[in-house]
């Protein structure tokens, strides 16, 4: 992962202003503590930092500019945008991401940032200034105890108060962030550490005897079915799927972290098992491949969630049976024997119980099952899956009608499924572009409605549901990846969270990155919730925003509003062939909803197909933003449901 | 709910603790007792946690997930020497306090220091017996009482320095390496 030796003793910093007139410092030759930071972040592969300084972390921006031509630095406008780039980065290249804030409030508006990569699992670096040593404990200016704070959001992290730690910590740092199950490190260095001057000595050992990122752990064989190694597991597994009527696989993140897509694709094709993907495994399988089936879970489809409960031999591979996937755990996949591959031993069992778990990545897994199972039905024909396809094709044909959303008036609002319907117009046929999408209804319509079809086509906040992660994590990602287009797919609630973002896209002129924003005037997911289970009480929901256009604008960006579906894929057209961002503002319908829905905690055999009858009259009223500043008066759920709150004066 | 008792080898580096106990703290486990010091191996604790839960597989394996714990062993079924220290303070008037002298003795635990009205008792034994010395000094004017939390060991040649890495053991002063895997 480390670049050729070369880049470090070669002269970066050879032009421009430097406080050192003979630019970077020889291998060998004494250096600061800040130029170590920087020579072992180009050592293990860094190339772009997205960070904002201050007080305690200027020496490492002093040191920084020498450095400049290989490791570029994005200036963001605010910590939490400079952490989502960083994860953006990441969950695009599957490289480590680096974002640097300094003490204090710096680091602590990283905390967001590093909480979504832990529960999704991004591989991160977040490295921070801390006041200097003899000040520690002492509640100095910008002082905070970052490492206390992240520690149960970090896969580990250091506090560096001598220099002469540095090589060893950020060689430890970044194998632990990428190795395993990623996630991200933070390393906090103190002033006087980044100022102290020594001769690195790379060659220094890691120190981690702990830490086993990967591997059967004898210790737990009881938990895992008793299967004393993984190859007996896998031959447990193997026999299990061999034998099985109904057997499903769920494929999530860990597929895609583990690159194992070929490989999952190859053993579904090899055994005719079908495969439903997890909101992060989306794009595992072409969406239009016969034994895709699509998301579960409590926005996941009928057919799907109806699959799960019906089958007799799930293979859970690198997903972690989050809440979302499963409804009520007690309740989930009832007549299945559970096989659950994870790389992170303490997920086995954790929410699902496992039959049979094999602590691993995924990719030997599946390259194991697949010898496995052809020797399998080398000897014994194979079962005829016939029937178990055929009844979840039923299932989909009876249900995908009232999934859809099949356009039929004309003159009708724009509808979220008509902006969708227009990303696949312009997506069919083309590899080059990535979706970013944010939290809430458009994040679920757009798991549903687009046509995945590649692994790290889509990048969200799935565990932490992070409103806001969308347009940083979109700069990660364009910068990642100049080639490909990445589309921000946001609400307006989320947009507004990191907006301030946008100059920092103006500033790096990032060109290939495009917004639209699904712009209905409320917090819509909450606002679904309050008008199913709420009885319409519109607390704290309604929303209102500048005129985004404008706002692209005023960056020296490009603006679209758009009304009418007809005018949907012109729009997204228009906006990819313009040599600079642009931002759409897609007015929709302000009361969609997003179906189907499992009520929270209920089972997934449990869902709502549509608004019940006397809650489906929708709000017509114009949805220009303007419109959306209007309070409501708190609605009692005895309150007409014709009544739009937000139109009343 | 059942109790119980896991052995953990740690680095022992600062905030190793913070983290060990922020973890059972925020997966919702109830420490009972906790003990931990410098083990055999410079450089490495080994820590005797006692914690209620019915299934301590969630613990076990979100304690090893901890980039500084090097392995965690559940003892509760291991038959281990188990052991508790407790000193206590008893308050009593002069007469009673010659008598407990020779009762406490009669119970395992020795008098460290005795005073005119007070005296210190310290008492080693398994954490049942403790219970019950504790139990039968309380009414005789227990004043002040200090555990050490439960301390743990497995039989046999069968240690838990199995995973302590060899550069750590290299340092441990020419000790035995005798281990026999578990």
């Amino acid at each position: 992962m480390s670049l050729p030796s070369s880049t470090t003793s070669s002269s970066p910093g050879s032009s421009g202003p430097t406080h050192n007139a003979t630019s970077a410092p020889r291998t060998g030759a004494h250096r600061t503590g800040a130029q170590v930071m920087c020579e072992a972040l180009i050592r293990e592969g860094a190339s772009v930092m997205f960070g904002i300084p201050g007080g305690c972390i200027m020496p490492f921006y002093h040191a920084m500019w020498e450095y400049r031509d290989a490791l570029r630095h994005v200036l963001c406008r605010h910590e939490q945008g400079a952490g989502h780039a960083a994860e953006g980065y990441a969950r695009a290249t599957g490289q480590v991401g680096v974002c640097i804030g300094t003490s204090g409030p710096g680091a602590t508006n990283l905390v967001t940032p590093i909480a979504d990569a832990w529960m999704d699992g991004t591989p991160l670096i977040a490295i921070t200034g801390q006041v200097p040593s003899h000040l520690l404990g002492t509640d100095a200016f910008q002082e905070t105890d970052i490492t206390g704070i992240t520690v149960p959001i970090t896969k580990h992290n250091f506090l560096v108060t001598r220099a002469d730690e540095l090589p060893r910590v950020f060689r430890e740092a970044f194998h632990i962030a990428r190795t395993g199950r990623p996630g991200p490190v933070l390393i906090d260095i103190t002033k006087d550490a980044q100022l102290a001057r020594l001769v690195p000595d790379w060659d220094v050992a890691m120190d981690l005897p702990g830490y086993r990122p990967t591997g059967f752990h004898p210790e737990l064989a009881h938990a895992y079915g008793a299967v004393p190694s993984n190859a007996d597991a896998i031959e447990a597994c193997a026999a299990l799927l061999h034998a099985a009527a109904r057997p499903l696989i769920l494929a999530g993140n860990g597929v895609i972290q583990g690159g194992a897509t070929r490989e999952l694709r190859a053993l579904a094709e090899q055994t005719g098992i079908p495969v439903i993907t997890t909101l992060h495994g989306l794009g595992v399988m072409p969406h239009d491949h016969p034994l895709a089936l699509g998301m579960p879970g409590m926005h996941g489809w009928v057919h799907v969630n109806r699959a799960i409960q019906q089958c007799d031999v799930l293979l859970n591979i690198g997903s972690r049976f989050d809440d979302r996937v499963t409804g009520k755990a007690s309740t989930f996949a009832p007549h299945a024997k559970v096989i659950h591959v994870d790389i992170d031993a303490a997920e086995i069992g954790k929410l699902v119980r496992a039959d049979i778990g094999i602590v691993s990545d995924c990719r030997p897994v599946l390259e194991a099952l697949a010898v496995s199972l052809s020797a399998a039905t080398a000897t014994d024909a194979t079962r005829d899956r016939r029937p178990w396809l055929t009844e979840i094709a039923r299932m989909r044909d009876d249900h995908m009608p009232r999934q859809g959303y099949t356009r039929r008036d004309r003159s009708a609002p724009l509808m979220p499924h008509d902006v969708f319907d227009a990303f696949n117009a312009n997506f069919r046929d083309r590899q080059d572009w990535r979706v970013v999408t944010d939290v809430g209804q458009h994040q679920m319509w757009a798991a549903q409605l687009i046509d995945w079809s590649r692994p790290r086509s889509h990048i969200t906040s799935g565990g932490a549901g992070t409103m806001g992660f969308s347009l940083p994590a979109a700069m990660g990602a364009a910068i990642a990846d100049p080639e490909r287009t990445v589309w921000v797919i946001v609400g307006d609630g989320g947009f507004q969270m990191t907006s301030c973002e946008l100059a920092t896209i103006a500033q790096e002129g990032l060109t290939n990155l495009k917004i639209a924003v699904i712009n209905n005037g409320y917090l819509g997911m909450v606002r679904q919730w309050q008008q199913l289970f709420e009885g319409r009480r519109y607390s704290g929901t309604p929303l209102t925003g500048p005129d985004f256009s404008k706002l692209a604008e005023a960056h020296g960006l490009r603006g679209i509003t758009v009304d009418h579906a007809d005018d949907a894929v012109l729009a997204i057209q228009t906006a990819w062939a313009q040599h600079s961002c642009v931002l759409i503002d897609f007015r929709v319908e302000r009361e969609a909803n997003v179906f189907p829905m499992v009520p929270a905690g209920r089972s997934i055999g449990d869902m709502m197909l549509t608004e019940s009858a006397d809650a489906s009259q929708h709000d017509s009223s114009p949805r220009v933003a303007s419109h959306h500043a209007t309070s409501h008066h708190a609605a009692s759920p005895a309150a007409s449901p014709s009544v739009s709150p937000s139109a009343k004066a | 709910m059942s109790q119980h008792t896991l052995i953990a080898l740690l680095q022992d580096r600062p905030g190793v603790l913070h983290r060990t106990v922020t973890l059972l703290r925020r997966r919702g486990f109830n420490i009972a007792s906790l003990a931990v010091g410098r083990s055999e191996v410079p450089g490495i604790s080994r820590m005797t946690l006692v914690v209620d839960a019915s299934d301590a597989t969630q613990v076990v394996s979100q304690l090893d997930r901890l980039v500084e714990v090097i392995g965690v062993t559940d003892v509760t079924n291991e038959h281990a020497v188990q052991r508790e220290t407790a000193l206590a303070k008893i308050v009593a008037s002069p007469s009673r306090l010659h008598q407990l002298v020779d009762i406490v003795a009669a119970h395992g635990a020795r008098v460290l220091h005795v005073g005119d009205d007070e005296m210190i008792v310290e008492i080693t034994d398994t954490p049942e017996r403790v219970e019950l010395f504790i139990a039968f000094i309380r009414p005789e004017g227990l004043a002040e009482l200090m555990r050490t939390g439960r301390l743990a060991m497995m039989r046999g040649r069968t240690t838990t320095r199995l995973e302590a890495p060899a550069h750590y053991r290299d340092q441990a002063d020419g000790a035995p390496h005798e281990e026999v895997a578990a």
